[in-house]
């Protein structure tokens, strides 16, 4: 089981008398794409909170790595711990260029949480602008690098926020619903660069409503609904699962 | 009887705490200049009393062997005894015509410039309140001048009230008359706000619009126009709090930015957005301010009677981040 | 090879930046000559308050946190030097130090405190602070203050080292750098020099990663977190530097002037040197020094002129003209100096929040466009 980037277990979150999470167990393994899916209210973001350090649960654990507890350290301590996030409604520098954006992720990379050099010259640092660079162009922004990014459309700002959690290289990435409230058009074009970054083997729990992006990338699908897990596999497992079927998707073919 | 002396002051906070609270709860914007507001109240006082006493300069008839003059008010002159006693009764009668004049400015200055700020940031909003603050300040020093101007409180009232027999604590125990009406003022106008809030449809709209601005909006309520009401209403409360503390404290051009930056931390410290908790932590830090006043305090303590509002206001930011009563979410990023 | 290129004008232009500052500030007695402000004391203000001004800037312009306590720092870092002069010597060099120091200590201790919340609740503490200072300076702090009269040099202050070296002279002595007298264009010109290496560190601070994290603060705190950064070290880091050089700007105050009085540390001078940041452009390099400019030159020629100047300015009118030209103005200067102060800071906010420098860049950016149009029709033609 070394090969386990993310354990949850036991875990309980209730809110007033809403029990929004029963008894989560989850093993996200190593180079896997994970797809958590589940109608809404499912209680999906909660899980994703509570993966981040964002939400305590009442009771349970999500360890990282085989060790650390999540559970309690603050956003940038999880974050230098190597996991990152994709927000539902796209997180970015708004009054930064496209750029700096993508470079500030990477000092923190570079730098760890604090740190104290007053006159370094941007200027000089020639291999973190290469690497932003780089980056940008891997999501297709290299043409804007000195736009400033809250000008940008509501795609290309999730785009760039992608491309924020992409140049730290973490060892997880959580992605909450990469494609909602896009066009069709810019929902491929994100399914296209979620294919494209499968390949270089970083583990990822996607959350997903689209389930033409869920079975496009996903290896491992577990299905949310009331607080619990109804059901975890692979996506042909779960196309086949009547019990899916019945509870999220209302009996309907997939 | 420090806790006596603290309550008038605690009235005053409380009042323009309240007119704070209410615009920022309903508007949203963080008003610097509601200090100026509470000012220009105060020297609606002055003048209503200036114009009362102008005085025409008559010789005076006790001294004959020169030409001695000596001013007698017109309405002296007019109407003889009633018309001294008009001018007795200035500060008082000045309410009459604060109101109408706080209105006034009041709605003037929600339309012509805290409108244009609603979607402006807050820092934005504290920086052109702050300017407007400094503007109506130098206006008033402009035409009234830097020293502090008395103004008197009727005679009637101007000796103090034998609290302690009613009490049963003594006769030593004395309390000015004036500071007793202060405080029974302020404590009708507080609670006519809160009736007004709470026992008419309008009150029921501005409590549902500092609970939730954006669900009161969607509602298809005609929010503009009640923020200009309550910002005129704002103003009213601030004025007549500064009109009737004219007999206090002698007004002069810098009591509106004194008094601002202890209401705002009145305000924070009662929790933003809640005017209970501004009403509460009004009266509370002034009877502590009166209390730490008292020569056992202050030798034990030396200086404390200076800052104690404010050493309780970063307590209270500190360890409770909403204030006494504040609730979540209002004015933080 | 383009890219190579490129590095090198951005590394030429830190240091041509900086030797243009220095050519630009030394030179203030001739360019501002013709305006009638080449007087040493008021150009020792313009490069003090530059200095009070861009130390605001780093925290309010990069990281968007506006303190209204800033004032605070200029008067501890006054007192700390004139204490300094008192005690120790009169050479200039240990009481900046000195009061450089004590003024970052006291800026660690407010923003430790201040910098755990955001927003108006952190200009509200800032404030609440600065009036602490403030009322005890006027009370029991009054054997450091010296209360209202204001803490003054004295005949017999013990000046240890200066009095281990030399037999105390008659009269009171008067403050210097190793030998130099501060007073006049001397005084100026040492500040200046200060001033450039404040500017200098600033510049630096605002082309660095540390720079460009504070502004991602500004831009979104809540990334910033997610994104692996401790904020509140980088917070608390520009609120020290600020207070810093708050410090040292009351540090020459005392220099060229060794008097402190509690005035300096009342909350409304904090609103200046935020009105003088806002004025020039937040969060730019050269907008504070601007509006530093603008607002003590306007101070020195508005609060100068009286009735008499107005009626000799307005004589080309008719009388009544005049009588009414006099009545409307008159309010506005002399001692209305604040008021035009108040009206010019509305103005600008309402208008132009960027400050000057937005201004500048809007108009820059009007006639790149006409250009551009020109080209456009003149290629058309083609």
């Amino acid at each position: 089981m070394t090969d386990t980037v993310l354990r949850i277990s036991n875990v309980n979150k209730a809110f007033g008398g809403l029990q929004a999470l029963s008894d989560i167990n989850l093993n996200i393994e190593k180079g896997k794409v994970h797809a958590i899916i589940g109608p809404n209210g499912a209680g999906k973001s909660t899980l994703l909170n509570v993966c981040v350090g964002l939400l305590t649960p009442d009771s349970g654990t999500v360890t990282f790595n085989g060790g650390t507890n999540v559970i309690g350290k603050s956003p940038h301590e999880i974050n230098q711990m190597g996991l990152a996030r994709v927000f539902q409604t796209p997180e970015i520098f708004p009054d930064l260029s496209l750029l700096d954006n993508v470079m500030i992720p990477a000092f923190a990379k570079r730098d760890g949480a604090f740190h104290f050099k007053l006159f370094q010259s941007l200027s000089g640092e020639t291999k973190i602008t290469q690497e932003a660079t780089e980056i940008l162009a891997s999501v297709g922004m290299d043409d804007k690098l000195n736009v400033i990014a809250g000008s940008l459309s509501r795609g290309d700002k999730r785009r760039l926020e992608l491309a924020m959690c992409l140049i730290q290289r973490p060892h997880l990435l959580l992605l909450d619903e990469p494609t909602a409230g896009m066009a069709r058009h810019d929902t491929n074009k994100t399914i296209e660069l979620l294919k494209k970054i499968k390949e270089d083997g970083m583990t990822k729990i996607i959350i997903e409503h689209d389930m033409h992006v869920v079975f496009s990338v996903a290896d491992t699908i577990s299905v949310l609904a009331q607080g619990a897990i109804i059901a975890s596999g692979t996506p042909d497992e779960i196309r086949g699962n009547p019990v899916v079927q019945e509870a999220y998707l209302g009996g309907a073919e997939l | 009887m420090q806790l006596l002396n603290g309550l008038d002051k605690g009235g005053a906070y409380a009042l323009i705490a309240l007119g704070l609270t209410l615009v920022f709860g309903t508007l949203g914007v963080v008003n610097f200049a509601h200090g100026a507001l509470f000012l220009l109240g105060a020297f609606c006082a002055v003048t209503f009393q200036k114009i009362l006493t102008i005085s025409k300069k008559i010789l005076d008839p006790s001294i004959t062997y020169f030409d001695a003059y000596i001013e007698q008010p017109y309405l002296e002159i007019w109407f003889g005894e009633t018309g001294l006693a008009i001018i007795d009764y200035a500060v008082p009668l000045s309410i009459i015509v604060t109101i109408p004049t706080m209105l006034l400015i009041g709605l003037a200055m929600e339309r012509g410039l805290i409108r244009h700020f609603y979607k402006r940031t807050h820092a934005e909003q504290i920086l052109v309140t702050f300017g407007l603050a400094i503007v109506l300040q130098e206006v008033i020093r402009h035409f009234f001048g830097a020293n502090p101007i008395p103004t008197p409180a009727p005679d009637i009232v101007s000796g103090s009230a034998a609290v302690g027999t009613w009490i049963g604590l003594g006769e030593n125990f004395v309390y000015p008359w004036w500071r007793l009406i202060y405080l029974a003022v302020s404590t009708a106008i507080i609670s006519s706000v809160f009736a007004f809030l709470h026992l008419t449809t309008f009150g029921m709209v501005v409590r549902a619009g500092m609970y939730d601005r954006q669900m009161v909006a969607f509602l298809g309520i005609n929010v503009q126009r009640k923020f200009t009401i309550i910002f005129g209403l704002a103003a009213v409360v601030a004025g007549v709090a500064g009109a009737m503390y004219a007999p206090i404290l002698p007004p002069d051009y810098h009591m509106g930015m004194d008094f601002l930056v202890i209401s705002f931390v009145i305000v924070v410290v009662g929790g933003m957005g809640s005017l209970r908790g501004a009403v509460a932590a009004g009266f509370l830090l002034g009877i502590l301010q009166s209390l730490a006043s008292m020569t056992a305090v202050s030798s034990l303590l030396p200086g404390i009677d200076q800052i104690i509002i404010y050493l309780v206001a970063v307590i209270i930011l500190l360890t409770r981040p909403r204030g006494l009563m504040g609730r979540k979410g209002v004015m933080e990023d | 090879m383009m890219k190579q290129l490129m590095n090198l004008l951005k590394k030429q232009s830190d240091l041509t930046t900086i030797l243009m500052f220095a050519a630009g500030v030394l030179t203030m007695p001739i360019w501002l000559d013709p305006i009638g402000a080449n007087y040493p004391d008021l150009l020792q203000k313009f490069v003090i308050f530059g200095i009070f001004a861009v130390g605001y800037n780093i925290l309010f312009g990069l990281t968007g946190y506006l303190s209204f306590g800033h004032a605070v720092f200029l008067g501890v870092g006054s007192y700390a030097a004139v204490w300094s002069f008192k005690l120790l010597t009169m050479n200039v060099l240990p009481a900046i130090l000195f009061a450089t120091l004590i003024s970052g200590l006291i800026a660690a201790a407010i923003g430790f405190v201040s910098m755990r919340r955001s927003g108006i609740y952190f200009s509200i503490l800032t404030l609440a602070f600065a009036q602490m200072f403030y009322n005890l300076a006027y009370s029991v702090l009054i054997p450091i203050t010296n209360g209202e009269t204001g803490l003054q040099l004295r005949m017999h202050d013990p000046r240890i080292i200066d009095n281990y070296f030399s037999d105390p002279l008659p009269g009171l002595p008067s403050t210097d750098f190793f030998g130099m007298s501060m007073n006049g264009y001397s005084g100026f010109y040492f500040c200046a020099v200060v001033l450039i290496l404040a500017f200098y560190i600033a510049m630096k601070i605002f082309r660095s990663p540390f720079g460009m994290k504070l502004k991602a603060i500004k831009s979104n705190q809540h990334r910033m977190r997610y994104t692996g950064s401790d904020t509140r070290p980088y917070l608390i880091t520009a609120f020290i530097i600020s207070g810093m050089f708050a410090g040292l700007a009351g540090a020459l105050l005392a220099v060229t002037d060794p008097l402190a009085g509690a005035e300096r540390m009342q909350w409304t001078a904090s609103g200046e040197v935020i009105l003088m940041t806002i004025l020039g452009g937040v969060g730019t390099l050269y907008g504070p020094l601007l509006g530093v400019g603008i607002i003590k030159y306007l101070e020195n020629i508005f609060s100068t002129i009286n009735e008499s100047v107005l009626q000799q300015f307005f004589s080309f009118l008719p009388q009544w003209g005049e009588n009414i030209m006099v009545s409307v103005v008159s309010p506005f200067v002399g001692e209305g100096w604040h008021l035009t102060l108040g009206v010019l800071f509305m103005i600008i906010i309402i208008f132009l929040p960027g400050g000057l420098m937005e201004g500048f860049s809007r108009i820059q950016k009007r006639y790149r466009k006409a250009k551009i149009k020109d080209n456009q029709s003149d290629s058309t033609k083609e």
